[in-house]
């Protein structure tokens, strides 16, 4: 007799049927990375598919998604629709998107391929296997719609080559080698639920509302066509999250350590997006300040004591975050604006009204530490003295961001930590640094550190442009000030806008 | 009379990225599958030692004994990047779709022979076991290969695999009017059924090769090479002499596809094997010993499938892999 099967039972049959128990070869040769971190599993079965997709409905979804998405993408380049930005300030939050978030699309990519492949139930790979494709198209939409900036303006021409380079880079960079070196169990806890879930709200939205807010059309298609995906990749991070906490008690400690390393990688990373946020977009869509409040402390506060019957805490220095959100994003700011003729793309000293708009919402402190600072570097570029910094900065071992972050409690001392291992110095930014690297010393002791590299005589040479040349980065049109920017000037003629007086690019620097 | 639209005079700064720029020669514009392949994968500077194998890098050249100077050399000839991927396959879905459709509708599965039917479900079925390890096999290529122009078209062939799995497992329901226990007997065949075991062996074998290079000649050149030829192919047309024409409606997928990755992986084997004499002699060496081995393992399929002509079937898609691989990639097999 005919018979449809239910959703459930026909993804079942699908999927989880496939799978047989091997008897030539022993499961652990053929699933090699399923013991070492010390997670247990007891029963794969128990797995609960967080989505129930088979390949023709997952063909059919994205082939909509994509045909529609392509559409736009054309309309956009065949109308010049980069002309429709507020300003061409904008473009450079573009330039960081590229040049630091699409290759991380790609290693997720890659890094679900790996453990689509090294899980042992079928279920599980198979929702991996979905996200590591998933994340391929993300980076490939992202350079197919970016592709079109990069005919217009500067900075994003080399972005693979730089990625791999960078000083900044290798903070992004870093972030997503650590997850992929680690096992399969900790790889997907820190991607999947710590940044996936926990904060994708505040790297990803970001972007894409900035977008939609300063008239990238582009830009916010590709958005709003990977939000679907994303919430997908978001299920999948609670639910490999329940799955390793219900599956056994021993677990618990070691997705706790997970849990507080990542969270603590991830705010780190994020104080890049904040920054974006506060300082880079012309119009803004809410400060990093509203964002942390809404998506880590309100939505990750509830997340936490939802995981509290597992007897999961929230991560291990969150009270700092919720001080320093006042900070980092200014403090960031200052960095690069310090050292913007090493990098691929421009800063500025916010306008007035922008300084206002910061005042506001960080009416805390604001005005107290950082207002100050802008005007007087505002004052001196105005004076024909735009302050970039000569000597090259010492780098947080784990993080890999300048040490440029104040004390808890105290916002006009610099952090610094320090460990001893194997006979060497390491220094960090923060406890959480210190405690990352005091976990694992033998693997951050290996960070490819930038500034090092560059003393050691391994990038291109001993000056700042032999190190530039290095990186690919354009001299004089990638880097320094945007008022002295090519793409300004283009922007001003594209525009019909008179063109100001500016001063030269620093040659000192 | 022409009509001049008056537009504002924006010209580009240049027309692609650095790095496609170099590799197509000049700046000029790129395909969007030039721009999403050339060189996406990170190269260099990596910053941690992978927990589960200090001896390599996170990306490493030397995971397989296939050597390139350049792993940009290779060229999927369907240009697929996501885009591409998934949107002939959604029209091929499309086309699946109408043609279950229509099978159901019909009442097809009434006038196949019961005997036939009964092949369909003994002989084809169980096949899904072993296109779930080429998916699994086409995710390790992807995840632990070298440089995403082969890379991303591994993760492609993976997933293709198990939408196969998945078309294997709707016509083991087509054929038993949803009756699920034929797909539980399909699995017990699988594990227990002495027909079975070589090939779940060979998979089994196939699931712990570790040279990702290898396991690609392995399974998308050989076992794929002679399994599709003969579970979809000549049992098609043996079906099809006996009233169960019907059947290559649902398996349309699977050998329209056979033919479009054929074409991907003879040219993957074609840049290989013409880089080097050693390549190309670690190929053949790979191909001819899993060809003897997948023979082997399929022999008892084709003696089910064909009774005594079963052999003589097999020999000649070996020959034909064989030609193929002569033509279309320049290898020398035995």
């Amino acid at each position: 007799m005919s018979r449809k099967l239910n959703l459930r039972e026909r993804y079942q049959r699908m999927t989880r049927d496939l799978a047989w128990e091997p008897s030539y070869q022993s499961k652990s040769d053929i699933y090699p990375q399923m013991e070492f971190e010390g997670i247990k599993i007891e029963d794969w079965d128990k797995w609960e598919d967080p989505f129930r997709l088979t390949m023709d409905a997952y063909w059919k979804y994205q082939a909509e998604k994509e045909r529609k998405l392509y559409s736009i993408i054309d309309a956009f380049a065949q109308n010049n629709g980069h002309l429709n930005v507020t300003d061409a300030r904008y473009v450079n939050a573009l330039k960081l998107f590229l040049t630091g978030v699409s290759p991380l699309e790609y290693a997720a990519h890659r890094g679900f391929a790996m453990v689509g492949r090294q899980f042992a139930g079928v279920g599980t790979q198979v929702a991996c296997q979905m996200q590591s494709i998933d994340e391929l198209r993300h980076v490939q939409t992202q350079v197919h719609t970016i592709s079109h900036y990069n005919k217009y303006f500067n900075g994003f021409h080399d972005f693979r080559h730089m990625h791999d380079r960078v000083w900044y880079l290798s903070v992004p960079k870093s972030f997503f080698d650590d997850a992929m070196s680690a096992g399969p169990f900790e790889f997907i806890t820190a991607i999947s639920f710590s940044f996936e879930y926990v904060l994708t709200n505040l790297l990803f939205m970001p972007f894409m509302s900035g977008a939609a807010f300063n008239g990238d059309m582009a830009t916010v298609t590709f958005g709003f066509s990977a939000q679907s995906d994303e919430s997908r990749h978001m299920t999948l991070g609670l639910e490999v999250i329940k799955f390793m906490a219900e599956q056994h008690p021993d677990n618990i400690p070691i997705i706790q350590k997970w849990i507080d390393k990542w969270f603590w990688r991830g705010y780190r990373l994020l104080t890049l997006v904040g920054m974006m946020m506060d300082y880079m977009l012309p119009k803004k869509v809410m400060s990093w300040r509203e964002a942390w409040e809404i998506y880590f402390e309100q939505n990750g506060g509830a997340l936490f004591e939802d995981l509290a019957r597992y007897g999961l805490r929230m991560p291990k220095y969150w009270e700092q975050t919720i001080e320093g959100k006042d900070h980092i994003t200014h403090q960031a700011w200052g960095i690069f604006y310090n050292y913007t003729h090493a990098a691929a793309f421009h800063t500025w000293i916010p306008d007035d009204e922008e300084l206002d708009w910061l005042s506001a919402k960080y009416p805390d402190t604001f005005d107290q530490y950082y207002r100050p600072r802008f005007e007087y570097w505002r004052e001196q570029a105005e004076a024909g003295n735009r302050f970039y910094n000569p000597t090259l900065p010492m780098l947080c071992q784990t993080c890999q961001i300048p040490m440029g972050f104040t004390e808890p409690g105290n916002p006009t001392t610099i952090g610094f930590r320090a460990s001893d291992f194997d006979g060497n110095r390491y220094h960090f930014c923060s406890d959480g640094c210190k405690d990352i690297f005091d976990n694992e010393p033998q693997k951050f002791c290996q960070s490819w550190m930038p500034v090092h590299q560059i003393y050691q005589g391994n990038c291109g040479g001993a000056t700042v442009p032999d190190v530039l040349n290095w990186y690919h980065l354009n001299f004089g049109v990638d880097n320094f000030d945007y008022a002295q920017s090519p793409d300004r000037q283009h922007w001003q003629q594209w525009k019909g806008e008179p063109a100001e007086e500016s001063d030269a690019p620093d040659e000192a620097a | 009379m022409q009509i001049d639209i008056k537009t504002a005079d924006i010209k580009p700064i240049r027309n692609t990225f650095d790095h496609v720029a170099k590799r197509l020669g000049k700046d000029k514009p790129a395909s969007r599958y030039q721009e999403a392949t050339f060189d996406i994968q990170p190269e260099t500077n990596f910053h941690y030692r992978p927990l589960w194998d200090p001896e390599h890098l996170l990306y490493d050249r030397r995971r397989t004994a296939i050597e390139m100077e350049d792993w940009y050399a290779f060229r999927d000839p369907r240009q697929y990047y996501y885009g591409t991927w998934t949107i002939t396959r959604s029209r091929q879905q499309d086309h699946m779709e109408k043609n279950f459709a229509f099978f159901e509708k019909r009442r097809l599965v009434d006038v196949m022979p019961a005997e036939w039917r009964n092949k369909v479900a003994t002989l084809l079925v169980p096949i899904r076991h072993a296109e779930y390890t080429a998916n699994l096999n086409n995710c390790y290529m992807s995840a632990y290969g070298y440089g995403t122009a082969i890379t991303q078209a591994c993760l492609y062939a993976g997933l293709d695999h198990l939408g196969i799995a998945q078309y294997l497992t709707r016509i083991g329901l087509a054929v038993s009017d949803g009756d699920t226990a034929v797909l539980d007997a399909a699995k017990i065949a699988w594990t227990d059924d002495e027909t079975w075991q070589p090939l779940r062996k060979l998979c089994e074998d196939l699931l712990v090769t570790k040279d990702w290079f290898e396991l690609f000649v392995a399974q998308n050149l050989v076992l794929d090479g002679l399994l599709y030829p003969l579970a979809y192919d000549r049992f098609d047309t043996a079906i099809s002499r006996h009233g169960g024409s019907a059947l290559a409606m649902l398996t349309d997928f699977a050998l329209e596809w056979f033919g479009e990755s054929s074409r991907w992986v003879d040219a993957t084997l074609k840049t290989a094997a013409a880089e080097s004499d050693k390549n190309k002699a670690q190929i053949e060496q790979w191909a001819n010993a899993w060809g003897t081995r997948a023979i082997e393992a399929l022999t008892p399929i084709a003696m089910a499938e064909f009774g005594g002509e079963g052999e003589a079937t097999l020999a000649e898609i070996r020959a034909e892999l064989i030609t193929r691989a002569k033509k279309k990639s320049g290898l020398d097999l035995q």
